[in-house]
C-alpha cells in the first residue's frame, strides 16, 4: 500500500506558501507500468529517486521532504507512562497536524455545552471560531451512561427553546420515593430528594441530541477518535492532543491497515473526558492543580446499571425511587436507583462507593442480589433486560475540585468533578462548567482576557453555591451509616451547608481496602438467569465489541504487583471489582 | 449506522485497484433512508471519489436492489462492480448474482483473491467454495462479490474524514432511475429461535434411559 504524507497546517509559517500549492494537489507516486498482472498483495514500494523513506518503508517524494520543516523539534509529548520524550520528527513518520481555535476532548454534556456556547458567542459577536470535538466512542452518546434524573437548569440557560426543539426530555419526574431496605423488607422514609421540575431521561439520547445541535451550529465532531497523548510546546503549554495509532496487533506490530494517529491542535484545549479522564488526570498531576487550591483527593463510586422493559401494569412513567441499606453493609456507602422512563422502560442501578473495606466485596454481585429483593423483584418480574453498563462517578464534591485552568486550556465536567453527591446529579453542573469555560475561552481568544476568568466565574455561579451547600453530606458517612443519615437529615432540614466547617474525606479509596485476612469471603448466590445474570450475559448486553487483535488497554506499571501484593494480601480484589471482568 | 462488513471489504478492494492504477474512479452507492449518507461518508473517507445515494424509506428485497444497481450501471458504465457477498441483516447472498444476471455480465462470488489483467481485460478470481478454492477467469466488465479473507479494510483517517465532507454525494430517487419496485415477496414475520431449555439432572442411569426412551424418544 502506498502512502503519501502531507503536513496540512493552516498556521502561517515560512514554508506555508510552498505547502499551500502542494496542499490541493493529489500527490501520486507513479507506479512503473508493468506487463505483469497485478495483485494487491504483491505490492512493494518502488525505489524513490533519492531513497528518502522513513523507517516504515513509506517512500517520500524527495521534493516534498525538502520543503517540510520538522513539525516542532522541541515539542514534547507526555506519554502513557508519564515519561516525557523529546520527539525528533525527521526520524519518524511525520504525523499530520490539524489546527483549530478550540479543541474539546470528549463529546459529553460538558464538552458539547462548551462547543454550543462557543458557537453561539461566535455568532453573536460575528467572529468566526473553529471548534473541534473528538470523541472516543464510535458515535456521540455511545460512551455515556447515567441514571438519569435531569435538572434542566443549565439547559434552560444554554438552549432556552429546547422544549420546542424535540429534545429527548419528555417524562417529568412524578414522585420521589425513598426506601431503606433490609434483607426482606423495605421501609419508606421521607425522601431527601425533591425532583419536581426534573425529568427522567436517557443521557445518551440527550447527548446525541446535543451533538446534533452542536453540529448545526458548525462544530466539527469526530467520533471514533480517542485522544491518547497531550501535546506540549517548548514552554510547557498544552497545544493539543494526539489521537491513537490504529491498526496495531496484539504484540504491538503494525497490521496491514495501520493508520498513524494525527495531532489535533487548539489555541485553547478543553478536557471533558468524564470521571477520571486519562489525560485530565495527567494534566492535574503535571501542573499540580489540586495542590494549587488545597483540594483533597477525588473519591469515587462505581455505578452499575441495567435498562429493563417491564410489565405495562407495573410501569409508572416519571416514578423515581432511591434506596439505602441492603444489600450493602452499614460501613459501605452506596444505594440503588430505579427510574421509570417511557416505553415501559425502567433504569435500575446500584452505586457502591469505592472506599469499601471488605476486599471480597463484588459490586456486580451485590447488584444481582439487589434485584432479588421483594420490593425490586415485584417491579422487574415479567420483564426483560435490554441493556447493561457501568461507569465510575465522582463523590469528592466541593472538597476535591482542583484548580481547573492550566496553560493552554481548562478542565470541565466530571474530569474536574462537579457532581452534587447528595442530589446524585452531575449533568447540570457539568454543562454549566462547559458553558463558563467556553465564555472564558472566547474572552481569551478574542478579548485578550485570561482563561482564569473560568475559575472566577465558576466561583460566582450557582454551581459553586450548590456544591458548597452539599459539601458535608458524603464525608459524614465516614462515621458510619446511621451517623451519616443523622447528619444528612440535619444538613437537609436545618443546616443546608451553612456551617463554618467543612468535613474532610477519609483515606483515598485505594487506601481504604482492608487486608483479606480480616474478612471472610462473601458467598454470592448463583444467577438465576431471569433476574440475575452472569457477567458474560451482561457483557453481551453492553453492546461492546472489541477487535481481539489489538494491544491490551491495560498496562501495568509493575507486572509483579498482582502476584506479590494483590493476591497474597488482598485475595486478588481485581477479579471482583471490575463489572466487566477485564482482570483475568 | 455502520457499513456492512462485506461491503467494507468490497470497497477496500476497489480502492486498492484504483491505487494500483487500474481504475480511474471509485463510486460508492447506497440505497436506503437518510442514515445511508453516514455510511457513504465513511466510504468517501476511506477513499471513494464520489457517492450516490438512492433515497427511500421502503425496505427493498435483493431483486429490487439489483434492478436499481443495474439502472445505475447503465448510466455510469463501470468496468467492475464490487459487492459484499451478503448483508448481515438478511443474509440473503443474492444481490450480486442478480445484478450480474440482469446486466448479462459474468460473475465471480465469494472472492478471496482478485488479480486483474488489463491487457487481456480479464480478472482471475479465487473463490471460496465448500470444497476448497476455485479459480475463475472472468471477462470484464464483471460483478465480483467479496468474502472475508479478501483483504483487511483500512481505517478512515481523521484528515480523510475531513476531506470527505467536500466530496459529492448525488441524491437520486427510484423514480429517477425508472425502476419497477413492486416486489413479488412479502415478509410475513420474523421470530427468535426457541430459547434453549435448561437441562434436567437425573439421579441414576436407569432414570436417564427412561427419559431418553419415553420423553425424548431417541432410544
Amino acid at each position: 500500500m502506498h502512502r503519501f504524507l502531507v503536513k496540512l497546517s493552516s498556521s502561517s509559517s515560512p514554508f506555508s506558501n510552498q505547502l499551500r500549492s502542494l496542499k490541493n494537489q493529489r500527490l501520486i507516486l507513479p507506479l512503473l507500468p508493468s506487463s505483469k498482472p497485478f495483485t494487491s498483495s504483491s505490492v512493494s514500494p518502488p525505489p524513490s529517486p533519492l531513497n528518502a523513506s522513513n523507517r516504515f518503508g513509506y517512500p517520500y517524494s524527495a521534493d516534498l521532504f525538502r520543503n517540510l520543516s520538522p513539525l516542532n523539534p522541541n515539542s514534547r509529548i507526555l506519554g502513557v507512562n508519564g515519561i516525557t520524550s523529546s520527539r525528533c520528527i525527521s526520524s519518524e513518520a511525520v504525523r499530520e497536524s490539524i489546527e483549530y481555535d478550540v479543541l474539546i476532548v470528549g463529546a459529553g454534556p460538558a464538552g458539547l455545552s462548551a462547543a454550543i456556547r462557543l458557537k453561539q458567542l461566535s455568532q453573536e459577536k460575528n467572529i468566526d471560531l473553529s471548534v473541534c470535538v473528538v470523541e472516543k466512542g464510535a458515535e456521540v452518546g455511545g460512551h455515556i451512561i447515567s441514571g438519569n434524573v435531569f435538572e434542566p437548569l443549565a439547559l434552560d440557560e444554554l438552549l432556552p427553546h429546547w422544549r420546542q426543539e424535540h429534545a429527548p426530555i419528555e417524562i417529568p419526574a412524578s414522585s420521589d420515593k425513598f426506601w431503606f431496605l433490609t434483607k426482606d423488607r423495605a421501609f419508606s422514609l421521607p425522601s431527601p430528594f425533591d425532583n419536581k421540575g426534573n425529568y427522567v431521561i436517557s443521557l445518551s439520547q440527550l447527548v446525541r441530541w446535543l451533538g446534533g445541535k452542536a453540529e448545526e451550529l458548525g462544530t466539527e465532531i469526530y467520533p471514533g477518535f480517542s485522544a491518547s497523548e497531550v501535546l506540549f510546546d517548548a514552554s510547557d503549554k498544552v497545544v493539543g492532543i494526539a489521537t491513537k495509532d490504529m491498526g496495531i496487533s496484539k504484540d504491538g506490530s503494525k497490521k496491514e491497515n495501520f493508520q498513524p494517529g494525527v495531532d489535533i491542535k487548539g489555541r485553547v484545549t478543553l478536557f471533558a473526558e468524564g470521571c477520571r479522564g486519562s489525560l485530565s488526570e495527567r494534566i492535574i498531576k503535571k501542573y499540580k492543580l489540586r495542590e494549587e487550591v488545597n483540594a483533597q483527593h477525588q473519591t469515587y463510586a462505581l455505578g452499575i446499571k441495567e435498562v429493563w422493559e417491564i410489565d405495562e401494569s407495573k410501569h409508572n412513567p416519571g416514578e423515581v425511587i432511591h434506596t439505602l441499606g441492603w444489600p450493602l453493609d452499614p460501613k459501605t456507602y452506596g444505594g440503588s436507583f430505579l427510574y421509570h422512563m417511557n416505553d415501559r422502560q425502567v433504569a435500575l442501578g446500584l452505586v457502591v462507593a469505592l472506599n469499601y473495606h471488605n476486599p471480597f466485596l463484588n459490586p456486580y454481585e451485590e447488584f444481582q442480589k439487589l434485584k432479588h429483593h421483594p420490593a425490586i423483584k415485584g417491579i422487574l418480574e415479567g420483564g426483560t433486560v435490554l441493556q447493561y453498563g457501568a461507569r465510575t462517578l465522582n463523590e469528592g464534591g466541593f472538597q476535591s475540585i482542583p484548580y481547573p485552568v492550566f496553560p493552554g486550556g481548562a478542565i470541565i465536567g466530571c474530569s474536574a468533578g462537579f457532581l452534587n453527591v447528595p442530589k446524585i446529579k452531575g449533568t447540570h453542573t457539568a454543562m454549566k462548567s462547559g458553558m463558563l469555560a467556553a465564555e472564558a475561552a472566547f474572552g481569551a481568544l478574542h478579548e485578550g482576557l485570561n482563561m482564569n476568568t473560568y475559575w472566577d466565574n465558576l466561583r460566582d455561579s450557582w454551581v459553586w453555591k450548590e456544591l458548597y451547600a452539599a459539601r458535608n453530606y458524603r464525608p459524614a458517612f465516614e462515621y458510619g451509616l446511621l451517623p451519616g443519615l443523622a447528619i444528612s437529615a440535619m444538613e437537609h432540614y436545618v443546616l443546608k451547608g451553612k456551617v463554618p466547617f467543612t468535613l474532610k474525606h477519609g483515606k483515598a479509596d485505594h487506601e481504604a481496602t482492608d487486608l483479606a485476612r480480616k474478612w471472610t469471603p462473601i458467598v454470592y448466590p448463583k444467577p438465576d438467569g431471569v433476574l440475575s445474570f452472569d457477567v458474560p450475559t451482561s457483557l453481551y448486553r453492553s453492546n461492546t465489541n472489541h477487535d481481539h487483535d489489538q494491544p491490551s488497554h491495560l498496562r501495568l506499571r509493575d507486572p509483579k504487583i498482582p502476584e506479590k501484593v494483590n493476591f497474597p494480601e488482598y485475595a486478588a480484589p481485581e477479579s471482583r471489582y471490575c463489572p466487566a471482568r477485564v482482570y483475568e | 449506522m455502520s457499513m456492512n462488513p462485506f461491503c467494507e471489504i468490497a470497497l477496500e478492494e476497489a480502492l486498492r485497484i484504483k491505487e494500483a492504477g487500474f481504475a480511474k474512479e471509485v463510486i460508492a452507492v447506497s440505497i436506503g433512508p437518510s442514515q445511508c449518507v453516514d455510511t457513504l461518508r465513511t466510504g468517501l473517507a476511506m477513499g471513494a471519489d464520489r457517492g450516490i445515494h438512492v433515497e427511500t424509506n421502503s425496505i427493498f428485497l435483493p431483486l429490487t436492489i439489483a434492478k436499481i444497481l443495474k439502472s445505475l450501471a447503465d448510466v455510469e458504465n463501470p468496468g467492475l462492480i464490487f459487492l459484499g457477498k451478503q448483508a448481515i441483516d438478511d443474509d440473503c447472498n443474492q444481490t450480486g448474482q442478480m445484478v450480474a444476471a440482469l446486466l448479462g455480465w459474468p460473475q465471480a462470488t465469494f472472492a478471496s483473491k482478485v488479480v486483474l489483467d488489463k491487457d487481456k481485460n480479464v480478472a482471475t478470481v479465487d473463490r471460496e467454495v465448500d470444497g476448497g478454492l476455485e479459480t475463475l477467469n472472468v471477462d470484464l466488465p464483471a460483478v465480483i462479490t467479496t468474502d472475508l479473507r479478501l483483504n483487511q479494510p483500512r481505517y478512515a483517517s481523521l484528515p480523510n474524514i475531513m476531506k470527505a465532507k467536500s466530496k459529492p454525494i448525488k441524491k437520486m430517487t427510484v423514480q429517477d432511475l425508472k425502476v419497477d419496485i413492486k416486489s413479488d415477496i412479502e415478509i410475513l414475520e420474523v421470530t427468535e429461535p426457541p430459547k434453549r431449555k435448561s437441562g434436567v439432572m437425573v439421579s441414576s442411569v436407569d432414570e436417564l434411559i427412561d427419559k431418553l426412551k419415553n420423553e425424548a424418544h431417541v432410544v
